[in-house]
């Protein structure tokens, strides 16, 4: 929370006769906080314009005949106010609206989900008097009314404070909830039909101080003030929200967003809010071994015997894979591990769509960097977007992005083949491309502009001072596409921000989990680096890789065809690989896999060891976020007895009489930070050049919205309930061409597969069709094609 | 005191809403007048003259053009209020309805002077009549170029639109019906910024009222001398008296401001059957109410206020001894209840309260100590709401109480139609009782 607007200029001023100087422009509420004095509030909030409304935080100004709401008046020169505390028409003005708020109050806090932390209670008790003077009946109104699936609206609670819906307008950008009728009918509501359809709708319930908004999935669950709240991160994306988790007898209740000025300030999304149920679902609780085909429950040393001889035996052909969901203490344990005890550096953290070019990219450009901060973006001449959708990959970026539009309309580019809702939604700029085609373009602008729509004016603009690039993962399936971006960069000084979609991809790049790359951004063929890690590490620097090793893809096409000993394989879904056949087959032709995992997955069921795992409830842990942040979470379940994933690899590598150390949060996190930042030479950023025009039908262009299919979202209906509809995007000409209308079925139709969905006319490129990546009913995956690639689009269903 | 016909001075004419029975009376002459000045010259006139706004709140019309700012790069405003939906008031739809050409006069001499290229006349959704006629009034004025492109040949463009309310009082407070104009929901917006700075769609605005408006083409034609020698000096002019009640002939009366309750009674023929006079409200349902004792009190907005009530829209209600102040006031609480826009507590759960407790009263069902609790209750609204809407239903009942405590104590065991049955006071019931 900022106190005023940015100004050096000082004004002094009076709050019940404490003198003190505050920047121009500070509200009197804010004032009073600096000197302990908390003014009663409701439709205050720092981060929202103010709108007066509720009347509560009355205050006394010296001549002025009537009291004035603190959270709406800016300070003058000299201004001498007087709050509750050494006035008593304040006072008593603040008694009077309390009063009337409790008046057509159904007073139900025995049963209300805010009781014990609610702003109505708590401010009755403070400002209020004991007994009520009101004896005429309360106006009522049917109750609960469903605003989404998420959230359960109680009008008669609700104090009309407005916070709700300046929070969908204001912060979300989905300005679908509103105010209706007048008088003490006022209530909030939608429109018929039109539910509130919003990523950060779950806000409204946090900032509600009342229990007017209510959760569906907690709503009578628990009583605040039985819940232990840790403080926690989200493992959702690489946002790197603050969050602080409730929990009751072993279970995790309900997760709200934590205040955080730097990175989420007061919000989150529904994702990081509601989905959380999986945590609990299909645990794997006990180690397994394979015998006769089957898993069955084994002992601890049983297990890691297990798990020993068959990577021991393997030795000289092994490789880790793990997800994008690891903290970055577990990633740094696999790095460690595959270098100290396989002796490999056939690692790769990515479990998605991917390339060597990227690969080369992230040690290059991003690992061991301070990339740019949320900070920057507020402050940013120009932010361009490549191959990344804030609002879907990203949705902080998104708030940040639309804030900084709205308060000094910063210039955001998507240089993309479609302009999205989020897009949309930060007033941004569209530069058109075709499916694909991004080297092209980024080339384009690293020399001034070329053929990119207003490119001469977006090259400027980069040119200028703190102009940030943001690029998202999907850059990986454009060949040439990072290296376009690491030469945009160079050309014009912008600098770059990656931003992958998973919470643990940038920690685990700056653990080097990646071939190549060693821990703090140490390229593995240096030998100063590898100098430096083999004394961290204790070990000869000549038992370690030398040369680099495999990438994901060349590991899983080498297990595939059954040419690799062994698999280590940590927190990935086979789904989500970019061929999952491949995948598949790579798990069931390598010699021998280990699978540490926290549930029952495709990986488990192929592995010939499984090592049970904790989730993060159960084990503390960093996450960084896109901008290289660390984001340090405490354990929830503090007697839980799951291990970390380090804590296992550490037992493993003792079984097989190496040692990667006591794999603890802490002395993994000690131990890297030992390491220090690198200060030698960076790896070369890849040069690779642009891929040659697609040719032919309709290109594809998908990406994961933000709620999906995806395993972390199971087990939550209300939040499955509003997701979004699935739907293909095309243009009005494309559409024409291929014959359909809007709202029509389609079938699109890969080499492997198809799925059908509606047609959509939308603001893409034409001969090109988008398709959400992993959606229920359209999972990309399985029409084996490429996004950037043909596809065939017909009308009707499959 | 004589009544002086100025806004209302040809309205025997037949045909006066019609261009051409304007024009016959001169109508017109005052803008091509004003065209010949600067802008800024018409600014200084009006200020000059100390018209009041007539919508209710006396501000300064000049003063409030003269906060528009200048050659800021935005396009200016003019947004006339003619929402007229306060309980007694009705003057503004009368001089839509006689001269609404006296009105688009008055708007194109004040677009002029602040600027304004498009003027919105935003009108009470209730009276159609009052739509058209305006409409009409429009039409007429834009086939003889007196609207539209380059006005009488000045370089001078201006469009107006008419726009429809749809039934909510609030939106007769000006930042509500800015809002509404803009398609949104009529709420009051948080000030500042005022309208002069960022009104309508963000850009400066002028809202005044209808009669306010009428005032400029006369102070145009006839200068500041001439407008002074009517009215006191911190209330120059004269007024448009709509006055209502239980007077033998209700109706519209133009005097200079300084004229008395006493003399305009005369003017509409005294109380009905000669009874007397029990209580009236200057102006509106919005103001304090006075008692016979004021009659002879000058109506201007410095004496309303040292009797502590309020000019107003300056349209007094008068009420004989047949009615009973329990439930004129509980009527009047009834429709702040159903009027508050809801948008802030006191005045949202206030109006909803006190006319719960007025409605015991007025059965008899009040109780001693509701009689304190309910000024308790007023006190907590009046000064503490976000529009003058709060503030306004914050006053029947203490002025009420002032005068007529006696018959809220009845009303702790009395139903007030016993003493004061209701037949007796509506304005046919005489005439139906014979
Ligand atoms: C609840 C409420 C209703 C109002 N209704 C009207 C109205 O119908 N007509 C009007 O001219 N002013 C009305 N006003 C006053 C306006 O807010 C504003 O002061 C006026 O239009 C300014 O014009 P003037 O300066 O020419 O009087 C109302 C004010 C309030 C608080
Ligand atoms: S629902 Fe809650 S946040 Fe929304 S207006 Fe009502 S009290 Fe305020
Ligand atoms: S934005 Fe990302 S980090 Fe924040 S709550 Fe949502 S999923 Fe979690
Ligand atoms: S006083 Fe408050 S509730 Fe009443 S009309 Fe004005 S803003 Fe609305
Ligand atoms: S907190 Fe100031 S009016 Fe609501």
């Amino acid at each position: 929370m900022t106190l005023a607007p940015e100004t050096s200029d000082l004004i002094n001023v009076e709050i019940d006769g404490v003198e003190m100087n505050v920047p121009k422009g500070t509200l009197i509420i804010r004032a009073a906080e600096l000197i302990g004095t908390e003014v009663p509030r409701f439709c205050d909030h720092p981060l929202l314009a103010p709108v007066a409304a509720c009347r509560m935080c009355l205050v006394e100004i010296e001549g002025n005949p009537k009291p004035q709401p603190a959270c709406a008046i800016e300070l003058t020169p000299g201004m001498k106010v007087r709050t509750q505390r050494s006035s008593e028409v304040a006072e008593k003005a603040q008694q009077g609206v309390m009063e009337f708020l409790l008046a057509n109050h159904p007073l139900d806090c025995p049963v209300c989900d805010k009781g014990g932390e609610c702003p109505l209670q708590n401010q009755a008790m403070s400002a209020g008097r004991a007994e009520s003077r009101h004896d005429i009946p309360k106006r009522i109104f049917d109750k609960p009314v469903p605003i989404n699936t998420e959230i359960l609206l109680d009008r008669e609670r609700c104090v009309s404070c407005a916070r709700c819906t300046r929070f969908a307008d204001q912060i979300a950008g989905d300005p679908k909830l509103e105010l209706l009728e007048r008088g003490a009918k006022q209530q909030v509501g939608v429109a018929n039909d039109e539910p509130f359809d919003s990523y950060f709708s779950g806000n409204t319930i946090q900032i509600c101080p009342v229990g007017a908004l209510t959760s569906s999935s907690y709503r009578f669950r628990a009583r605040p003030f039985d819940l232990v709240s840790t403080p926690t991160t989200c493992e959702h994306c690489a946002s790197g929200c603050s969050l602080r988790t409730d929990a009751r007898r072993g279970e995790v209740t309900r997760r709200l967003a934590w205040h955080d000025a730097d990175v989420n300030e007061d919000w989150n999304c529904d994702k990081g809010r509601f989905a959380f149920t999986y945590l609990s679902q299909d645990r794997i609780n006990s180690p397994m071994i394979r015998e006769n085909g089957e898993l069955r429950v084994a002992s601890w040393p049983e297990a890691l015997d297990v798990a020993a001889r068959g990577l021991r035996s393997a030795q000289g052909s092994t490789a880790v894979l793990t997800g994008g969901r690891l903290t970055m203490e577990d990633a740094y344990a696999y790095a460690k591990f595959a270098r100290v005890v396989l002796g490999t550096d056939d690692i790769d953290f990515r479990a998605r769509r991917s390339s060597s070019e990227e690969a080369a990219f992230l040690r290059a450009s991003i690992a061991g960097d301070c990339g740019p901060t949320y900070a920057d973006l507020d402050k940013a001449p120009i932010v361009l977007l490549v191959a990344f959708e804030p609002e879907d990959e990203s949705p902080i970026v998104l708030l940040r992005l639309r804030a900084a539009s709205l308060r000094r309309g910063l210039r955001v580019v998507a240089l993309s083949p479609i302009a999205s809702r989020g897009l949309e939604k930060i007033a941004g700029e569209w530069a058109p491309i075709a499916p694909g085609a991004d080297a092209g373009a980024l080339h384009a602008l690293a020399q001034g502009g070329g053929d990119v729509p207003n490119g001469a004016s977006i090259a400027e603009a980069l040119r200028q001072p703190g102009a940030v690039i943001l690029v998202g993962e999907r850059i990986a399936d454009v060949s040439g596409g990072p290296s376009a971006v690491a030469a945009l960069a160079a050309a014009t000084g912008a600098r770059i921000g990656w931003v992958p979609r998973r919470a643990g991809e940038r920690g685990a790049l700056e653990a080097g989990a990646l071939s190549g790359l060693l821990p703090g951004g140490r390229p593995l063929d240096d030998v100063h680096a590898r100098a430096q890690l083999a004394q961290v590490w204790g070990v000869d620097a000549a038992d370690l890789p030398t040369s680099v090793g495999r990438d994901g893809a060349s590991i899983v096409s080498a297990a595939a065809a059954g040419g690799l000993g062994a698999l280590v394989v940590g927190g990935l879904e086979p789904r989500d690989a970019a061929q999952p056949a491949a995948m598949r087959r790579a798990l069931d032709n390598a010699g021998f896999v280990v699978s540490l995992e926290t549930r029952r997955t495709e990986v488990t069921d192929r592995a010939d060891v499984v090592l049970p795992v904790a989730v993060v409830t159960e084990k503390s842990g960093t996450f960084v976020d896109w901008e290289g942040r660390r984001r340090p979470f405490a354990r929830v379940f503090g007697d839980a007895l799951m291990m970390s994933d380090g804590r296992v690899l550490a037992m493993l590598a003792d079984v097989m009489d190496s040692s990667i150390g006591r794999g603890d949060v802490k002395s993994l996190r000690n131990e890297l930070d030992s390491l220090g930042p690198w200060t030698g030479a960076r790896a070369v950023a890849p040069s690779d050049s642009a891929a040659a025009e697609q040719t032919g039908g309709p290109l594809l262009v998908t990406w994961r919205l933000l709620l999906d299919d995806a395993a972390l979202q199971e087990g939550e209906p209300n939040l499955a309930g509003t997701r979004r509809r699935t739907v293909a995007v095309v243009s009005a000409a494309t559409a024409a061409s291929l014959g359909v209308a809007a709202g029509q079925r389609v079938t699109v139709t890969g080499p492997a597969g198809s799925v059908s969905m509606p047609v959509e006319i939308g603001s893409i490129v034409d001969n090109a069709v988008w398709l959400p990546s992993n959606a229920s009913d359209c999972a990309i995956a399985s029409l084996g094609v490429a996004p950037g690639q043909p596809v065939r689009v017909s009308g009707g269903a499959a | 005191m004589t009544l002086t016909p100025v806004i209302t001075a040809h309205w025997d004419r037949p045909d006066l809403y019609t261009l051409a029975g304007y024009r016959a009376i001169g109508g017109y002459t005052a803008l091509a007048k004003a065209l010949q000045q600067e802008p800024d010259a018409i600014i200084s006139t009006v200020k000059d003259t100390g018209l009041r706004g007539r919508g209710g709140a006396g501000f300064p019309t000049g003063l409030k053009w003269s906060f528009v700012p200048q050659n800021d790069g935005k396009p200016h405003y003019l947004v006339v209020n003619a929402d007229e939906s306060e309980p007694g008031a009705c003057k503004d739809i009368p001089i839509m309805m006689a001269t609404p050409h006296t009105l688009i006069e008055g708007v194109i001499i004040s677009s002029y002077a602040i600027r304004a290229n498009h003027a919105f006349i935003y009108i009470r959704g209730e009276v159609p009549q009052a739509i058209r006629r305006v409409a009409a009034a429009v039409r007429e004025a834009e086939q003889a170029g007196l609207l539209g492109d380059n006005i009488l040949g000045s370089g001078f463009n201006l469009r107006v639109t008419i726009h429809s309310g749809a039934g909510a009082y609030i939106c007769g407070e000006e930042t509500a019906l800015l809002d509404s104009l803009e398609g949104r929901r009529g709420q009051p917006r948080l000030k500042p910024p005022f309208p002069a700075v960022a009104g309508l769609y963000a850009s400066p605005t002028v809202v005044n009222n209808v009669e306010t408006i009428c005032n400029v083409p006369f102070i145009v034609n006839n200068g500041v001398e001439w407008f002074r020698k009517f009215g006191t000096e911190k209330s120059p002019g004269f007024k448009v008296f709509a006055i209502s009640g239980h007077v033998n002939r209700p109706g519209i009366y133009e005097a200079p401001l300084g004229v008395t309750m006493r003399e305009l009674l005369d003017y509409a023929g005294g109380m009905r059957g000669g009874r007397p006079v029990k209580f009236w409200l200057p102006g509106g349902s919005s103001v304090p109410m006075l008692t016979a004792e004021h009659l002879d009190l000058p109506l201007t907005y410095e004496e309303m206020a040292a009797a502590g009530t309020m000019l107003g829209t300056g349209t007094p209600m008068l009420f004989d001894d047949t009615v009973s102040v329990v439930r004129a006031v509980t009527r009047w609480l009834e429709f702040y209840k159903h009027e508050s826009c809801g948008k802030c507590t006191p005045c949202r759960e206030g109006t909803y309260w006190i006319t719960g407790v007025l409605e015991r009263f007025e059965h008899g069902h009040g109780s001693a100590a509701e009689i304190d609790t309910l000024v308790d209750l007023c006190d907590q609204i009046g000064g503490r709401s976000f529009c003058a809407l709060g503030d306004a239903a914050a006053t029947p009942y203490p002025a009420a109480l002032k005068y007529f405590r006696n018959e809220f104590e009845a009303g702790t065991s009395q139903a007030a139609e016993l003493e004061f049955a209701p037949a007796a006071s509506y304005l046919f019931s005489e005439a139906t009782a014979r």
